[in-house]
């Protein structure tokens, strides 16, 4: 997402504006932490200096929670998943919650629907039209489908799947939505190349903080 | 949406009439949602529970002896309206409240995955990524540093949504603006905790993760921990509620509530954001422009009024106090209009606390009734010069069918009966 170190910018600006005196420790508002350090708390073992609490973080443990795929997906584990795969395994394991074709129940979000299959320009009105977010329609990176599952599902069993099993119901979904064809094997090398449809509608925050509408 | 509306309906009118028995409550008000605000004397409230027994003089007796724990009065029972789902939220009710800070067993909740249940001697805090030392911290270590408390609201992004997609005239606050409250948090500036483990200059970006059954996680600009981003263990003067993180939460004054990552198990500090399923596919905002804004952050101004309020009956002509609550996650809250003639003309309301950036204030109009139509409705203006607008600008600008993010004038019609009903359509 290239315009982001626009948005960093942005968002310094819009809190520096709105923040009093940095460094007023002894007024009791919601002060900014800029100029805080060690030295300025009383008692405070100085400037520049540790309070020395805390231990070394092992790379282990690291490790054991470290599992975040972010969108450029260098983090993908070893393993793939056939589309054919992943049927078997979200039949077994997704469909109680999200329905046997993605279409979704009262409180399990609906996961597949591409109004606009194949469209060079996908339609995406879904502020001036009551219309379902879903997987081929709105998520910006194959990635994060990958992440979340690994993450967060099964509901009721988190954790529980393997790599490949992941990259099987990635699969299956992102075929549901037409977005790769039904014959693929997804790897790390084939889901970081997959392009989502929606991908270039996501824009940083644009608001304006001083204006009567947004 | 009908069907929580009409839950949230009784459950609120239940805590305003002083009652709690929901489930002896009839279904009255069934089917009467869509009824025009032009007849809101159709609307009836549902009837008062029976009313706990008091001695026709305390004087005369000794009254109940002490107790381990304090209760709430028998005749003040407010409730939140839980939705009963892992995936859930619960309400706030607004309407029962008075001053700014709001209870901690009525906090609003919103869990992804359930209320996990974590030992405060097992939890840690691992900080690593973009930093010269990878750290963990037990909630021990968390409490031995330089503690700060604040009071501050979290706002969930999507508050609002009924009064700005389903307008109502049955509606309470609490289906209205609940998953919104207000807490004095104590803890340690984020800030304090990136100095202890040294953070690489090229770090822009850091990831919060919760250690709950979907691993909530939220990327947030650095710049954020230098202002005043903090981990918060206590709460309104005791350890965080489970449902509000316990034992350790992110704390970002002023941004949408689901970025305050609860039971905070890790931070890690990278160049760019993680693009993770709660910032893309969910907490972003469509725009009729075929965009998406992403990595909205801030809570704009906004305001409520909690009194009067639907299902008040005003059955006295005279003064009376309108008041309620005001907020902006940007900075302090500079001005509070309220109108009785549905926007034609404000007035400024009293501000009875002293605005704190992206705290809540409670405003108040006296206003003399004297059995006439009429509209009320509050403006919040905050120090950035940024004035809360009518739903028909936001409609024009961000669309009938937006996610998140609502802070549109709403208010209240008073007719000459004294009913009162939801104002949304303005």
């Amino acid at each position: 997402m290239r315009p982001m170190p626009r948005m960093c910018t942005l968002v310094a600006v819009a809190l520096s504006a709105c923040s009093p005196s940095p460094n007023d420790r002894t007024d009791a508002t919601n002060a900014s932490f800029a100029s805080y350090d060690a030295g300025a708390v009383p008692g405070g073992p100085g400037s520049k200096q540790s309070y020395a609490l805390g231990h070394l973080a092992a790379d282990s443990a690291i490790a054991a929670m470290n599992q975040d795929i972010g969108p450029d997906g260098v983090e993908l584990p070893a393993g793939r998943g056939s589309v054919q795969r992943g049927a078997v395994v979200y039949a077994a394991q997704c469909s109680q919650c999200h329905g046997a074709k993605g279409e979704g129940l009262p409180t399990f979000p609906k996961l597949v629907g591409r109004d606009s299959a194949g469209a060079p320009t996908p339609e995406f009105q879904f502020a001036t039209k009551n219309k379902t977010k879903t997987i081929g329609n709105y998520w910006p990176y194959a990635t994060t489908l990958f992440d979340y599952i690994k993450r967060a599902m099964p509901f009721a069993t988190p954790g529980s799947m393997t790599d490949d099993d992941v990259y099987a119901v990635t699969a299956f979904l992102l075929s549901a939505n037409a977005v790769i064809p039904d014959t693929t094997t997804l790897d790390a090398v084939a889901l970081r190349a997959i392009r989502m449809p929606a991908r270039d509608h996501f824009v940083p925050d644009n608001r304006k903080p001083t204006a009567t509408t947004k | 949406m009908t069907d929580l509306s009409r839950r949230d309906l009784l459950a609120g009118a239940a805590g305003f009439l002083g009652g709690a028995a929901l489930a002896g409550l009839p279904l009255a008000v069934e089917g009467q949602g869509g009824a025009p605000p032009t007849a809101p004397s159709t609307v009836p409230p549902p009837p008062a529970p029976p009313r706990p027994v008091a001695p026709l003089d305390a004087t005369k007796m000794p009254g109940a002896p002490t107790a381990a724990l304090g209760a709430r009065s028998e005749y003040f029972a407010p409730t939140r309206i839980p939705n009963g789902t892992p995936v859930g939220s619960s309400r706030t009710p607004l309407q029962d409240l008075t001053g700014t800070i709001t209870p901690s067993d009525l906090h609003f909740e919103r869990h992804h995955a359930g209320i996990p249940t974590l030992d405060p001697e097992r939890h840690t805090l691992t900080i690593h990524g973009l930093v010269d030392r990878p750290m963990s911290f037990t909630v021990a270590d968390i409490k031995r540093f330089p503690q700060i408390t604040r009071t501050y609201f979290i706002e969930c992004s999507g508050n609002g949504g009924a009064g700005y997609r389903d307008p109502k005239p049955d509606t309470t606050p609490q289906p209205l603006a609940g998953l919104f409250s207000t807490s004095e948090w104590t803890g340690v500036p984020l800030a304090t905790l990136f100095r202890e483990v040294g953070v690489k200059s090229d770090a822009s970006w850091f990831l919060a993760e919760g250690g709950d059954a979907c691993k909530l996680a939220r990327s947030i600009p650095i710049a954020k921990a230098w202002d005043d981003a903090m981990i918060v263990w206590a709460q309104n003067g005791e350890p965080l509620r489970p449902a509000q993180g316990y034992p350790m939460r992110l704390l970002l004054p002023g941004f949408e509530g689901n970025s305050n990552v609860k039971w905070l198990r890790r931070l890690e500090l990278g160049t760019k954001p993680w693009m993770t399923r709660w910032e893309t596919s969910k907490y972003t905002d469509p725009m009729p422009d075929g965009t998406a804004r992403i990595f909205t952050f801030e809570i704009d101004a906004k305001s409520v009024i909690t009194s009067p309020c639907y299902p008040n009956m005003i059955t006295a002509r005279g003064w009376r106090s309108v008041n309620g609550l005001a907020w902006s996650g940007r900075g302090r809250i500079t001005r509070v209009e309220v109108s009785i003639d549905g926007g034609t003309s404000w007035h400024d309301a009293e501000l009875l606390n002293t605005p704190q950036p992206k705290s809540t204030v409670r405003f108040q109009y006296m206003w003399n009734w004297q059995g006439t139509d009429a509209t009320l409705l509050s403006r919040a203006t905050d120090d950035a010069g940024y004035v809360q607008p009518t739903r028909a600008a936001m409609v024009a600008e961000r669309g009938e069918f937006t996610d998140y993010h609502y802070n549109q004038i709403i208010g209240w019609k008073v007719d000459r009966s004294g009913a009162v009903t939801f104002h949304g359509a303005t």
